[in-house]
């Protein structure tokens, strides 16, 4: 069942299955490595609940919760 | 002597700075690149017979022109087609960094694969076979420390024996999109390569592949052949709509994806040994985990900022007392050689109580930027702006606004130019502007000094508390007139935040010491040329016109009458109060000869306004020399309440002075305060912000801030004066 990045927890691992947005931001968000099929792991929010971090490809990214909107994952049962 | 030219060119973090640094020493130069503020950095080294001019290309992600520092990457590979890329990698993430190679190698360049950050592969257990990597790329590929110096010497070698065999001679990497994009990319590539569109510039495929991206800066160069352009766009916008209908996705996304594919392909065949366990990352995660926790996080910001802020001051105090009596004993020394008259005023009052009053804060400045400097490598300034990023927002502001206010003095006694300059790293025009027009609200280091002097004529007891109240005020009065601006005359949507958060790593001293020199050398290069401009200029607005010949002799009259009188006294007593009133006669000329002249006279004719918010003539006349260096507030107080003109042993401090000047109390001393804190930027600042904005935003904040600066300062004046 997929559901968007935002809904995901700290610690919680997915895949990205979709980036719903085009233009520069969808741009900006290939060019970090957010394509799909990629693998992403949770591994922290800011003080205030936003930005999120996560994991993929072995570095760290952040990005704000209205951007993680746009991105639809799967998440991993563990 | 052979002359290659080389680009350095990878990730921000890659370490490719470092290894510039290696590699060319202190061999370096920093400019900027024409029209835009993209630093641009070059050095050389001389490798046997061969010299190597090296251009180190600001870190980028991708080609795709999305920041100014990738199109500034691709220029220079297009318009100066070096003789090859040195591309820096993270060894230990190559699957995200091998996504710019793959960029340059459809470019077609020749690019040589600088594995750096090799211990850590090692430490990690994990193996790179670099010579199948190298062969999959059919590039060259040498492996590198960039901190310790290792595979320097291979990697010259392989400079040199590279660009030799290859240079100029572009091999454009075929990739295949799959078998909806490929076919029109055929026909697009058939259709650019017989109009011969752009094709002296770029290989036809990449113009194709750009097209297919919606690149807006090659689109604007494709003007020249509009026809060819639209039949381009025409076939773009139909693979768009088959890609939307068939696929639900973009042209743009399936590039990417068959992108990262090609990567993943290369890397599998056994060229990389997968790791077990990133320690590096583990080391960096437990970090976060104290660093960016919701509550310790803040908290550690601000211990931090209360640290430097008090490092700077305690540290930076004996240096700077060393300066001030370096200038003091240089302006004695031109007092003695000089004869008295215009030009030893000129000399002392002018050139080096102005110059040496900036170049006096050097050692405070370049410690402040040595932490900075150290906040910024070691990782820690992205998560400042993580953990902030959601507050600045609710002003309109960005994270990464954090950093060009913690520069121009957000912690006191920065600057606002590098502070003003920082703002590059924003990438939208609306936040950048309001970060850029909020800045020079910091206390920067050249308004401490008049602060000090108001806070010890009137709040002497109270020291430490109200410059954190200064500090305070100019923070909240920053986020304020971001918001008002950000929701009326710069409207608009935020920019994306996605950032990478890099692992913290220990900077190394020689990058610190560059970093560092840098922006100290900015500030001293300020000193030497525009305050020493504007100095001598306010010396002769505060001497020109001179009194008339009449007044004149009617002074030297009297001193002259004064001085026999002390010459006849037959006791100390007499000669004594002789002396007092030959003073008091001194300090009269100077303020009437002061009024008389081109500042006294303006400043007197705003007086009526100025008194609004207290402030005296003299006190606008300092003010009006704020404008053009925040330095001179203090030196120019010092000549009008004349100083500078008598024996400065004997005179009361400039502090006790104002104190005892009846025009000057506690309600305008705070006035003041707020006024010099907010109103217009220096003219150094200014002229940064015409060159990072435009001159019309310049002039505005000059109009806007000092008209923000009066209200407020009249405000309090007035209800001060009340209570």
């Amino acid at each position: 069942m997929p559901s968007s990045l935002r809904s995901l927890q700290v610690h919680d691992k997915a895949v990205v299955t979709a980036v719903t947005v085009g233009g520069e931001m969808g741009r900006r968000l290939r060019d970090m490595g957010l394509v799909p099929g990629t693998e992403i792991e949770i591994v922290g929010r800011a003080p205030l609940k936003d930005p999120v971090a996560l994991r993929l490809r072995g570095f760290t990214l952040t990005l704000r919760n209205n951007e993680a909107d746009f991105i639809r994952v799967e998440k991993r049962v563990v | 002597m052979k002359t290659r030219t080389i680009a350095f060119a990878g990730n921000p973090n890659a370490g490719k700075t470092t290894l510039f640094n290696t590699i060319t020493g202190s061999r370096q130069h920093v400019g900027n690149y024409p029209g835009i503020t993209v630093e641009r950095k070059e050095g050389s080294v001389d490798v046997g017979d061969v010299r190597l001019n090296i251009i180190d290309l600001p870190g980028c992600y991708s080609l795709t022109a999305y920041t100014q520092e990738e199109l500034v990457a691709r220029q220079v590979l297009v318009e100066e087609r070096p003789d090859l890329v040195v591309n820096v990698v993270d060894a230990t993430r190559l699957e995200r960094h091998l996504y710019l190679t793959v960029q340059f190698l459809e470019l077609g360049i020749p690019v040589i694969l600088a594995l750096n950050m090799m211990d850590d592969v090692r430490n990690k257990g994990m193996s790179i076979d670099i010579a199948a990597l190298a062969k999959a790329l059919d590039s060259d590929a040498v492996a590198t420390v960039a901190r310790g110096g290792e595979g320097k010497k291979e990697l010259l070698e392989q400079i040199v024996a590279t660009s030799a065999s290859r240079s100029g001679d572009w091999q454009p990497l075929v990739i295949s999109y799959g078998p909806d994009i490929d076919p029109v990319l055929e026909q697009m590539i058939d259709i650019i390569e017989k109009q011969q569109f752009l094709t002296a510039r770029y290989p036809a495929r990449w113009i194709a592949i750009k097209y297919l991206e919606g690149d807006e800066d090659l689109r604007r160069q494709g003007q020249c052949d509009a026809e060819t352009s639209a039949r381009l766009d025409q076939l773009v916008q139909r693979l768009h709509d088959h890609c939307l209908k068939t696929l639900n996705s973009f042209p743009e996304a399936i590039i990417a994806d068959y992108r990262y594919g090609f990567i993943h392909s290369v890397l599998r065949d056994g060229v990389v040994t997968e790791r077990e366990h990133d320690a590096r990352l583990d080391m960096s995660d437990n970090l976060d985990k104290v660093l960016t926790h919701k509550v310790v996080g803040p908290l550690l910001l601000f211990a931090l900022l209360y640290l430097m802020f008090q490092i700077t001051f305690t540290l930076g105090d004996y240096p700077m007392q060393l300066m001030q009596v370096l200038f003091n004993w240089l302006a004695d020394t031109a007092s003695g050689i000089i004869p008295p008259g215009y030009m030893q005023s000129l000399v002392v009052s002018g050139i080096i109580d102005g110059v040496g009053g900036v170049l006096s804060f050097v050692p405070l400045i370049m410690l402040m930027f040595i932490m900075i400097s150290f906040l910024e490598d070691s990782g820690y300034m992205a998560r400042v702006a993580y953990m902030m990023d959601k507050v600045f927002r609710m002003f309109g502001l960005h994270g990464s606004s954090v950093m060009p206010f913690i520069i121009s003095g957000g912690i006191a006694g920065g600057c606002a130019v590098p502070g003003v300059m920082a703002a590059r790293t924003l990438r939208s025009p609306r936040e950048k502007l309001a970060t850029i027009l909020t800045a020079p609200f910091m206390p920067c280091g050249a308004k401490i000094p008049v602060f000090l002097l108001l806070i010890s004529a009137f709040f002497t007891e109270h020291r430490a508390f109200i410059m954190f109240a200064i500090t305070l005020t100019a923070w909240v009065m920053a986020l304020l007139v971001a918001r008002l601006l950000r929701s009326t005359i710069i409207r608009g949507e935020s920019t994306p935040f996605v950032m990478e958060l890099p692992p913290y790593r220990w900077p190394t001293l020689q990058g610190i010491m560059i970093h560092t020199w840098e922006r100290t050398w900015e500030y001293i290069r300020k000193a030497g040329t525009v305050i020493l401009a504007i100095s001598m200029l306010l010396w002769a607005a505060m001497t020109f016109p001179a009194l008339p010949q009449a007044q004149q002799q009617h002074y030297q009259h009297r001193r002259a009458a004064l001085q026999q009188q002390v010459a006849a006294c037959s006791d100390d007593l007499c000669r004594a109060t002789k002396a007092d009133m030959l003073r008091s006669l001194e300090q009269d000329h100077n303020a009437t000869a002061l009024r008389y002249s081109a500042a006294g006279r303006l400043g007197i004719m705003l007086e009526p306004l100025s008194k609004l918010a207290g402030f005296g003539w003299r006190t606008n006349i300092a003010l009006i020399g704020g404008v053009a260096a925040k330095e001179v507030i203090v030196s120019t107080l010092g000549t009008a309440y004349s100083l500078g003109e008598i024996d400065s042993e004997e005179s009361s401090p400039l502090a006790e002075r104002i104190q005892q000047d009846p025009e000057w109390n506690r309600a305008s001393a705070v006035s003041a305060i707020i006024f010099i804190l907010l109103y217009a930027p220096c003219f150094v600042t200014l002229v940064v912000m015409s060159r990072e904005a435009s001159w019309g935003w310049a002039m505005f904040a000059l109009v806007f801030n000092s008209a923000i600066a009066f209200l407020l300062a009249s405000i309090v004046y007035q209800i001060g004066s009340m209570v």
